[in-house]
């Protein structure tokens, strides 16, 4: 650091430091702004509460083409996030399987593992994105002859439609059940595992527990009536009209995402785990724990505090990585927002600078979260 | 992300370089020895690449056109290959002299872009296209189609406004390439696609069976579509919107390729104008005197570019139409040359 602990001298360093930053951004700004005014090109964030004017096909709020830019931008927004989140969900659930499987003793499951990581992360993504979007889902069928199953949920190239659950009289009385049924199995297992620790006793709670999840909801359903009906989809004209639907976008983008990212949170839960020592895995077994029990009690929660810091690069690289969906028109940030409202404003310095200080802020969010879940790991292993 | 960024880099060299744009253009240009030129990256008929790697089309002609009156050598020009998305900021950073790229004039990007419109190269208008198959004859029996669109295009509002000026549902599927609309029109994930009418026809050409395709007949906007330049430099935009004047005044006046050299000797006053043999005019644009000829020598007049490229000798046939001179049933008139 500049003059960092140098007393005055370094304080004062500092503040000159800083006051020379301060005084280059603002000689950028103001530059930037006098020539773009010289130049006649429309500056400001004014653009953002003008009428938009264009659709977009998954939006999870509202949206419509007489709504302005600043919502465009919140639509974009969150079809990244949504794309992301449900991306890092599934690439950790394949990388911890398949980081785990190459570790397997199995040799076929081992070698399968090992096949699919050298064979995903050596692939660029885009192509993988292609791939799923142009050769498995665009040899779907078309609409009037999709793949229906019971004649409600229809797959076909336009996407996966599936009936829309819609409120009915009973919809209380039944997530009322659900919240108490999830209450007392809690308070059971609160119970059962002090009953272990104090006594030694141990306490099968699950028949319990299942019993009830399912039960309390079924019976105040029975009594009250049905909590949900369904709008079933029907193909009308081109399209299906009523239901939901997944776009074949979404499920493209998703699937590439989780795919190439699991490979790499394969390698990484697999140098993890190698990383604890092996003495603890035989020390697990001479307790007479199963391998599966020695895995997950005794060697996963040691790795994990070697796995996180490069986990947390690969869920910023997978969320990133998904402004890739541009290229096949999946409508998230970088398409809707620095692609057509840029276009249409002609704004690249404000919509650019946006959506850089957008991804740098999710970045930043999930950098602090994993840290965050680091140092709660760290903490009660006592480290 | 990098695409990104790049745009970024250089929309802040934007606010930063232009600042001496006035009166520089053509001094650079020539200091230089090349104009550059932005073109779209393959729109067949208006800028594409042939299989020897030249590039054709009636929007690369405009740009060999000044060329040639700037430098006597159609030659001389650098295509750049922009996406629809990325033109205006190439134009903006000084990246190309000229965008040349099927563009549609509108108030807003004639006023907030820096940059300003030359004249009109086509007069265009948005269409439809589907597959024969859905037995559709007009756009107005789209209702609940998926449409497929290229992003950063006039295209995405004209669309909207007609299905909801016309009380229809649709769903916009909006890709940043056009190879990758087209592509997903074909596929069968729309069931239409749009583009200008004039795209349709070029696109159609490029698919694997175009008889299968069918263009409706409904045009749901004007899309008068011409070269750019960069505001501020009014002796540059001079000289781009009169050579293209001039193509327009050469088929009016019968001045071709093939008889330029002819015509050139005729006692005409308005063609000794319009040839350079009487006056300055080439030199009161910072040309040479024969500069009309020059550019008759490489492109040959309005009519024959456009005949060439996307008219009667093209694969893509399409008729004058709104193209025609002004006297001959069309809109295309250009100011006299005196």
């Amino acid at each position: 650091m500049l003059g960092g602990g140098a007393g005055w001298s370094g304080f004062f360093l500092q503040v000159v430091f800083v006051a020379v930053l301060a005084w280059l951004a603002y000689a950028v700004v103001d530059n930037v702004r006098g020539n773009l005014a010289t130049q006649h090109i429309a500056a400001g964030f004014g653009f953002l509460s003008n009428n938009a004017g264009f659709d977009v096909n998954q939006s999870l709020i509202p949206y419509n083409q007489s709504d302005t830019y600043a919502r465009v931008f919140v639509v974009g927004l969150l079809n990244t996030l949504l794309v992301s989140i449900i991306g890092i969900f599934f690439a950790t659930m394949i990388g911890f399987l398949v980081g785990l499987g190459r570790l397997s003793p199995n040799w076929l499951l081992s070698r399968i593992s090992g096949g699919y990581v050298e064979l995903l992360r050596n692939i660029p993504l885009l192509f993988q994105i292609l791939f799923w979007y142009l050769a498995v889902l665009g040899a779907l069928p078309p609409p009037r002859q999709s793949i229906s199953l019971f004649g409600v949920i229809f797959l076909s190239n336009r996407g996966l439609v599936v009936p829309t659950p819609i409120p009915h009289s009973g919809l209380e009385a039944v997530t009322a059940a659900l919240v108490v049924a999830i209450a007392a199995s809690l308070a059971l297992r609160f119970y059962s595992r002090r009953q272990l620790f104090q006594s030694g006793r141990v306490i099968t709670i699950w028949p319990t527990v299942v019993g009830m999840l399912i039960g309390l909801p079924v019976l105040a359903a029975l009594v009250f009536g049905a909590p949900v009906g369904f709008e079933i989809p029907q193909l009308k004209g081109f399209n299906f009209a009523g239901g939901s639907r997944i776009i074949p976008e979404f499920v493209a983008l998703t699937l590439a995402l989780s795919t190439y990212t699991g490979a790499f949170i394969a390698e990484v839960v697999r140098g993890g785990i190698l990383a604890v020592h092996k003495g603890q895995m035989e020390a697990g077994s001479s307790l007479g724990l199963s391998r599966g029990a020695a895995l997950r009690l005794i060697v996963v929660p040691q790795a994990l505090r070697v796995i996180l810091p490069p986990l947390t690069n690969q869920y910023l690289n997978l969320t990133k990585n998904s402004s890739l969906a541009v290229a096949i028109g999946y409508p998230d940030l970088v398409s809707v927002f620095a692609g057509t409202s840029l276009n249409q404003t002609g704004q690249a310095i404000e919509i650019i600078g946006i959506t850089m200080g957008v991804y740098l802020l999710i970045s930043l969010v999930t950098s602090v979260i994993m840290s965050f879940y680091n140092w709660r790991i760290g903490r009660s292993m006592g480290a | 992300m990098k695409r990104v960024s790049l745009v970024f880099v250089v929309a802040l060299a934007t606010g930063f370089a232009m600042q001496s744009a006035t009166a520089q253009t053509l001094k650079t240009i020539k200091e230089r020895g090349m104009l550059t030129c932005g073109v779209s990256q393959g729109l067949p008929g208006f800028s594409a690449p042939d299989d020897k790697g030249n590039w054709t089309g009636i929007d690369v002609d405009v740009c060999r056109a000044v060329a040639a009156a700037v430098f006597n050598d159609p030659t001389k020009v650098k295509f750049v290959a922009l996406s629809a998305k990325d033109r205006f900021t190439a134009l903006q950073s000084g990246e190309i002299d000229l965008l040349s790229r099927n563009t549609t004039w509108t108030l807003s990007r004639d006023t907030t872009l820096g940059a300003n419109f030359t004249g009109v190269t086509y007069y265009d208008g948005q269409g439809f296209m589907v597959k024969k198959s859905l037995k559709v004859n007009s756009a107005l029996e789209l209702n609940s189609a998926s449409v497929c669109v290229q992003t950063g295009t006039t295209t995405e509002q004209n669309l909207a406004d007609f299905f909801k000026s016309n009380n229809m549902k649709y769903e916009v599927v909006a890709f940043a390439g056009a190879d990758e609309t087209v592509k997903a029109y074909e596929s069968g994930r729309c069931d239409a696609f749009t583009t200008d009418a004039s795209g349709l026809y070029a696109y159609k050409l490029k698919m694997a069976n175009p008889d299968d395709h069918v263009v409706l007949p409904e045009i749901i906007s004007k899309e008068p579509l011409g070269p750019m330049v960069r505001h501020g430099d009014d002796q540059w935009f001079d000289l781009v919107k009169w050579v293209l004047f001039a193509m327009v005044d050469a088929e009016e006046l019968g001045v071709t390729q093939r008889n330029v050299d002819e015509m050139a000797k005729s006692d005409k006053p308005e063609l000794k104008r319009v040839l350079g043999t009487d006056g300055n005019f080439g030199e009161q644009l910072g040309l040479t005197k024969d500069w009309v000829i020059r550019i008759i020598k490489a492109v040959g007049n309005y009519g024959e570019t456009f005949d060439r490229n996307v008219g009667a000798g093209s694969p893509l046939k399409i008729a004058r139409g709104l193209n025609q001179l002004w006297n001959k049933g069309g809109i295309q008139y250009a100011p006299p040359i005196r």
